[in-house]
């Protein structure tokens, strides 16, 4: 374990904090390898993950794109280790390379194997690696101050007393462009609107400096100026924070704004990965071809080529408790060849340029 | 919050007028008033009734006169020297009566409220974070069974048993020697003893509903995505759970506490005519029957007032443990 000592110094940042090193971008961060998590419901057994395999490096923007109810959120709680009952992570590694501090060495701990109500597990939620969420308006507790509900998260994992807390996050109120954050500090939730709330999230979650930050739709109940504000913001926080960001989207416009590298969920799986510019211009798998087809241009014709109507993806996502044999897609894949993919679920390959792809179009 | 308040005690005034007015037509109503019922006594227990007796009474109480008549004198008393009138069938002031019995029904059933809570709170929330467990189905049952049961019921089953089984009688408040006797450390003591048997009965059925609705408000809540930003941030599970859904799942309580006031005063009554208490119940329910007016009028008087000052608190309580909820305009 300790033979991964991570190069850069130590992320150490007062409440005046201005960029920290220069982070390596091509160290591994997390490694999530065959990751399964199933739902045990009375009626049957829910597949939301079915083996998920990618890596974040450190500093690196990675982008999950997928429908509704492909595992894209389900991911983001197994790192977290907060898979809601009755859901449970039934294989694999999450293997998460923590940063060396200054009263204990950097280690390398596997998320999937901690108990979620453990210390470790939760020192490093929150601390190491936090959230935030899709919905604002009701992300944060209704009855507690704003700062009471920051000043907490800090206090847990810094050493810090209520004093420095408090400067702690009036100065994070700050660095997210809230107006007045003394005053925001006494304030409660429903007193801020959700771009507001939004950017309350966001200061809260990087309060403690976590290394990796996962963001959940974190713009998608937001009306499009105030997407485009908090997008921006992330941004420049992650410039001058340095932490990875895991963003998980449906809206492939944002993906092409914001991250470096791109995985396609379907599922529970992940159909495609490859950087951001492989993705948009040389996509590979069918799943990601209709994805990227389906995004509404001015003045873009349809498939057919006749009229100006919306492409949507021919069919809808299959029922959870029939997840159809084979290839997942093949039920709605224009290219699904017949005896094959309905037999036999391919296997990743890998295509040069570290472009990986699930899909027999692409079997040597 | 302050202005409000006062807007609101302002505004009571009316509203306490209106039902101290209505409360008193109501008592008048039934044909007949305390003089002819306590003829149609005295007649049935063979008496004699004497006209003269009954004529002086009714000069008395102005029992000839109109209702108004009636209702203003004893509006009056009651605003200017604190005379809450007199009970025909006691032959006392109201006011001598009711003082002692009202001290022991609030005692008796704060102590019954804070009890329920105390078991029910933390029933409630195992129930609803461990829903579906061995445990959370007892508890469920048991509910179910307390609910269903009425207090009455269980205080007759605790009675029989007490005497049958024990030998003892766990009826009314004090023992024998103290029930007359002016109040002591040593009558207070006795209370203490015997109290805990009404206590605990009325405590229970009480308790069984509060278990259902922690549970159920608690399991909204435990769903809400604060509760997983909560979780997210690192908080220990058994604090995030009473620090955050608890918490918000408590504010129906609040807005509920207002209800219990009145009912400190009325909600015990059938308990207490089976277990012989002295407490305010029984004698309500007797002044009514009797058409004693005026210890039913301040009977009535105080359960009203009870309810509005009950709601105020309640609005005002909810107000500070809820935010959302904004008094000024």
């Amino acid at each position: 374990m300790p033979d991964r000592q991570p190069a850069q110094p130590i992320m150490e940042q007062t409440g005046n904090g201005h960029a920290s090193a220069p982070v390596d971008t091509d160290e591994v961060l997390l490694e999530i390898k065959d990751l399964k998590t199933h739902f045990f419901l009375d009626q049957g057994v829910v597949h939301a993950l079915e083996g998920v395999d990618f890596t974040v490096n450190r500093g690196q923007t990675i982008g999950l794109v997928g429908e509704s109810g492909c595992g894209k959120s389900v991911t983001a709680r197994s790192i977290l280790s907060i898979v809601p009952s009755p859901g449970r992570i039934v294989q694999g590694e999450i293997l998460f390379h923590r940063a060396p501090t200054a009263d204990r060495p950097g280690e390398t701990v596997d998320m999937a194997q901690l108990n979620p109500k453990g210390s470790l597990a939760r020192s490093i939620r929150g601390g190491d690696i936090s959230m935030v969420f899709q919905e604002p308006m009701t992300s944060l507790s209704p009855v507690h101050t704003i700062g009471a509900q920051i000043i907490e998260a800090i206090s847990l994992h810094r050493d810090c007393s209520q004093e420095e807390a408090t400067e702690i996050t009036v100065e994070m109120l700050r660095r997210v462009n809230l107006p007045q954050p003394e005053g925001v500090l006494k304030r409660y939730p429903h007193e801020l609107s959700g771009g507001m709330r939004q950017r309350v999230m966001i200061a809260m979650a990087l309060s403690c400096q976590p290394s990796l930050l996962i963001a959940d739709e974190p713009t998608t109940a937001l009306d499009v100026t105030t997407q485009a504000q908090i997008l921006t913001l992330m941004q420049e926080l992650q410039k001058e924070f340095g932490m990875a960001i895991i963003f998980i989207t449906h809206d492939l416009g944002v993906i092409a704004q914001m991250v470096d590298y791109v995985v396609v969920m379907y599922l529970g799986e992940v159909v495609e990965m490859a950087d951001v510019n492989s993705i948009f211009y040389a996509p590979k798998h069918p799943y990601t071809r209709s994805l990227l087809h389906s995004i509404p241009k001015l003045g873009r014709k349809s498939v057919a080529g006749l009229t100006s109507r919306l492409t949507a993806i021919h069919g809808v996502v299959p029922d959870p408790y029939s997840i159809p044999k084979g290839c997942p897609y093949h039920p709605r894949c224009h290219d699904a060849v017949r005896g094959v993919c309905d037999t036999d679920n391919p296997t990743l390959h890998t295509l040069p340029g570290n472009h990986k792809v699930r899909c027999v179009l692409y079997d040597d | 919050m302050l202005l409000y308040i006062v807007r609101r005690i302002l505004f009571m005034i009316p509203t306490l007028a209106a039902i101290s007015i209505l409360s008193f037509a109501i008592i008048q109503l039934p044909p007949g008033d305390f003089l002819t019922s306590y003829a149609a006594q005295l007649s049935q227990e063979g008496d004699l009734v004497d006209e003269a007796e009954l004529e002086a009474l009714a000069q008395r109480y102005g029992l000839g006169q109109p209702v108004y008549v009636q209702y203003w004198k004893w509006i009056k008393g009651i605003a200017t020297k604190g005379d809450w009138g007199q009970s025909m069938e006691w032959q006392k002031p109201v006011a001598e009566l009711i003082w002692e019995r009202l001290a022991l029904t609030v005692v008796l059933s704060m102590s019954a409220l804070l009890v329920s809570w105390f078991i029910a709170i933390p029933i409630g929330v195992y129930s609803a974070t461990n829903q579906y467990s061995i445990l959370d189905y007892s508890m469920t049952a048991f509910s179910f069974i307390g609910l269903g049961v009425p207090g009455f019921l269980l205080a007759l089953i605790v009675l029989y048993l007490a005497h049958s089984q024990l030998d003892m009688n766990v009826g009314g408040l004090f023992s024998e020697e103290y029930m007359l006797a002016p109040w002591s450390w040593a009558k207070i003591m006795d209370m203490l003893a015997h109290i805990w048997v009404p206590m605990l009965i009325v405590a229970i059925s009480s308790t069984a509903g509060n278990i259902r609705i922690t549970r159920a408000n608690l399991l909204d809540e435990l769903n809400k995505p604060y509760v997983e930003t909560a979780r997210a941030k690192g908080v220990k599970e058994t604090k995030l759970i009473w620090k955050y859904p608890v918490r918000v799942a408590m504010n129906p309580f609040f807005s509920t506490v207002g209800w219990s006031l009145a009912s400190l005063i009325s909600g015990t009554t059938l308990v207490a005519m089976v277990l012989s208490l002295q407490t305010t119940g029984p004698m309500l329910l007797r002044s009514l029957t009797a058409q004693d007016m005026y210890l039913a009028g301040t009977f009535l008087f105080m359960l009203s007032t009870l309810t509005i000052i009950g709601t105020l608190i309640s609005d005002v309580l909810l107000a500070i443990v809820d935010p959302r909820i904004r008094l000024e305009q």
